[in-house]
């Protein structure tokens, strides 16, 4: 059904349960280097495993003290109140990344509870969600689906599990149900997960990579037709992994429940799978009763009772609220209202701003990111953050700034990063495209150019200095566009002088 | 008497992965009526005042520094599976959805 008509007869409400790998060192349970963590992103499958990772007979979990502050940091980030004293809990499912048979949480008492987050929509609209939970829990392992049709669970003939991501702590932020969205929902859920991901990466304590999944959200929706006062059914879609699919995955469930339910049908309670692909949700298992899970207190750990001291030690450090960050940002930046609203808007933020920290300047990481990456990323269809790093990028304008690159090369060495080439500078070695300093060579092609144009040459002579222009066109084409044209442009009105 | 039905056995041991004979299911069925009429007696003597006790040892906060620490090797990881690739352990093809 079409997206307004939708919004006539129903009222959507949203939910979200965005999980937050953090970057400790190691990982919640166990001293296993944790692979969210940048020293370890590479590691070969199964070589960041401890008996714990494994589940093991006989091992035992014992808490991150890192990982509690930073969840404690984050729930403060979050408005929540820091519980006084939590427990550990045990949900209980059998599945092969999940090598104890079961994960350890928090079920009835969670870290932190009871906040909200202010988002900004792109009109400048401020809307408060409420937040229900923060809580502690460990990731489980990746599965390779072998056989079948390309790594899907249908039709396959085995599956390949790697241990490395067992045991990640990982923080779940979970929303009270959000209602008045109407129109806005798609936005409200884009700029929801953007300004979580906003709060983790000024807290530092994760990387809060959508592509690598750092950061992962299922989105609830619910339609009831207007009027009523009952929820309706929710689905979960899962597998929503970068802001663009959360703004689709909302619009396409609020449509596909409305045109079910507008014909008279109902909607399962159930699991749904995002295809970025196809644009579209297909339905996964129907969603388990808590009940099964048979949660109950975890009893090899022992509760947590953050003391008020950390607490308050943890508030004093928070880093300034998302809102007060842009606005600082753009004064400091000097950049106008259209400039930023730009950034902003592309969700490129946080990329200029690393951007700019790697070394930029804020006009350079923002002509960068807003123009050709954003004209690339669009072209391909993905997310800019996952083309290209930040450092990259200030090191390519370093060596535009430096004289090594002209824009057009820088472009040509982009191209390279971006296709896997290495860092800017192995991009340029590899493809030979420094620009031509070589003064020798440079007067060379500048003299067989005067030659070829005797004309030209007589036209300079004669005064007429706007007439160079060819002959520099003519050097740039032999030095195949790797020649600084001011410093050929002096070059050429010195020797045509002589 | 508790209401622990033959179904609800049936269903638990389907969760725990358990095959349990018919035989099995109606001794389970009184057995596990049993053991939540005992805690139902329990719930009878400490009232709402009494908070329920999952750790009884008074203790919290028992945490570690976060500093890396021993990594089983490949030999050690695989010692004990019943199938894998030299990198990643190989299971069954998983029917249902992943969690």
């Amino acid at each position: 059904m079409d997206f307004d008509e939708a919004l006539e007869r129903f009222e959507p409400v949203l939910g979200f349960e965005v999980h937050v790998e953090l970057g400790t060192r190691t990982k919640m349970f166990s001293a296993a280097p944790n692979p969210a963590h940048p020293d370890f992103h590479d590691a070969e499958p199964n070589t960041l495993v401890d008996p714990l990772s494994l589940g093991l007979p006989g091992s035992l979990p014992v808490v991150n003290a890192e990982a509690v502050r930073y969840s404690i940091s984050l729930g403060l980030a979050l408005g929540c109140e820091i519980a006084q004293s939590c427990r550990f809990a045990r949900k209980n499912y059998f599945y092969p990344d999940t090598p104890k048979n079961y994960q350890i949480s928090q079920y009835d008492e969670p870290i932190a509870f009871e906040g909200a987050v202010e988002i900004e929509l792109a009109d400048g609209r401020q809307v408060s969600i409420p937040i229900e939970r923060a809580h502690m829990e460990e990731d489980a392992g990746k599965l390779t689906h072998v056989g079948g049709s390309t790594g899907r669970i249908q039709g396959a003939e085995y599956s390949l599990v790697d241990y490395n991501r067992a045991g990640v702590p990982l923080v779940e932020i979970v929303t009270k149900p959000i209602f008045g969205a109407e129109h806005d929902a798609p936005e409200i859920a884009k700029r929801y997960v953007a300004a979580i991901r906003d709060i983790v990466l000024s807290l530092g304590i994760s990387e809060a990579r959508m592509e690598r999944g750092n950061l992962r959200c299922d989105a609830n929706v619910s339609l009831r037709p207007r009027g009523q006062e009952a929820l309706g059914t929710r689905t979960e879609t899962k597998n929503v992994n970068s802001l663009r699919s959360v703004e689709r995955a909302v619009r396409y469930e609020i449509q596909r429940q409305a045109a079910i339910l507008a014909a008279g049908g109902t909607i399962v309670q159930e699991t749904r799978h995002w295809h970025e692909d196809t644009g579209a949700t297909s339905p996964g298992r129907p969603k388990s009763d808590a009940d099964d899970y048979r949660y109950f207190p975890e009893p090899d750990l022992l509760p947590l009772a953050p003391s008020r001291e950390l607490v308050e030690e943890l508030r004093s450090q928070l880093p300034e609220q998302p809102v007060a960050h842009r606005r600082r940002l753009k004064a400091e930046w000097g950049f106008t209202d259209l400039e930023f609203q730009d950034v902003v808007n592309g969700d490129m933020l946080h990329l200029v701003e690393a951007t700019v920290v790697a070394g930029a300047t804020p006009q350079a990481a923002r002509k960068w990111w807003t123009g050709e990456i954003a004209r690339l990323a669009n072209e391909q269809g993905v997310e800019a953050s996952s083309l290209v790093e930040p450092e990259h990028v200030a090191q390519l304008q370093a060596l535009v700034d430096e004289g090594a690159l002209t824009d057009r090369l820088a472009r040509q060495v982009l191209e390279g990063v971006i296709a896997g080439e290495g860092a800017p500078a192995e991009v340029v070695e590899a493809r030979g495209l420094k620009v031509v300093t070589d003064e020798s060579a440079l007067v060379a092609a500048v003299d067989e150019a005067l030659a070829s144009q005797p004309d030209v040459l007589q036209k300079i002579r004669d005064g007429k200095v706007q007439a160079a222009g060819a002959v520099i066109g003519a050097v740039m084409k032999a030095m195949r566009g790797q020649a600084d044209a001011a410093r050929v442009r002096e070059i050429v009105l010195q020797r045509a002088m002589d | 008497m508790s209401e622990i039905t033959r179904e609800d056995v049936q269903h638990l041991a389907g969760l725990a992965r358990i095959a349990l004979t018919d035989d099995e299911v109606t001794s389970l069925t009184s057995e596990l009526s049993a053991i939540v009429d005992a805690i139902a007696t329990v719930s009878e003597i400490a009232g709402p005042d009494v908070p329920a006790t999952s750790h009884p040892v008074p203790l919290s906060n028992v945490m570690r520094a976060d500093e890396v620490g021993e990594t089983l090797s490949a030999e050690q990881v695989f010692a004990g599976a019943p199938s894998h690739d030299g990198e990643r352990f190989r299971v069954s093809a998983i029917l249902g959805e992943e969690q």
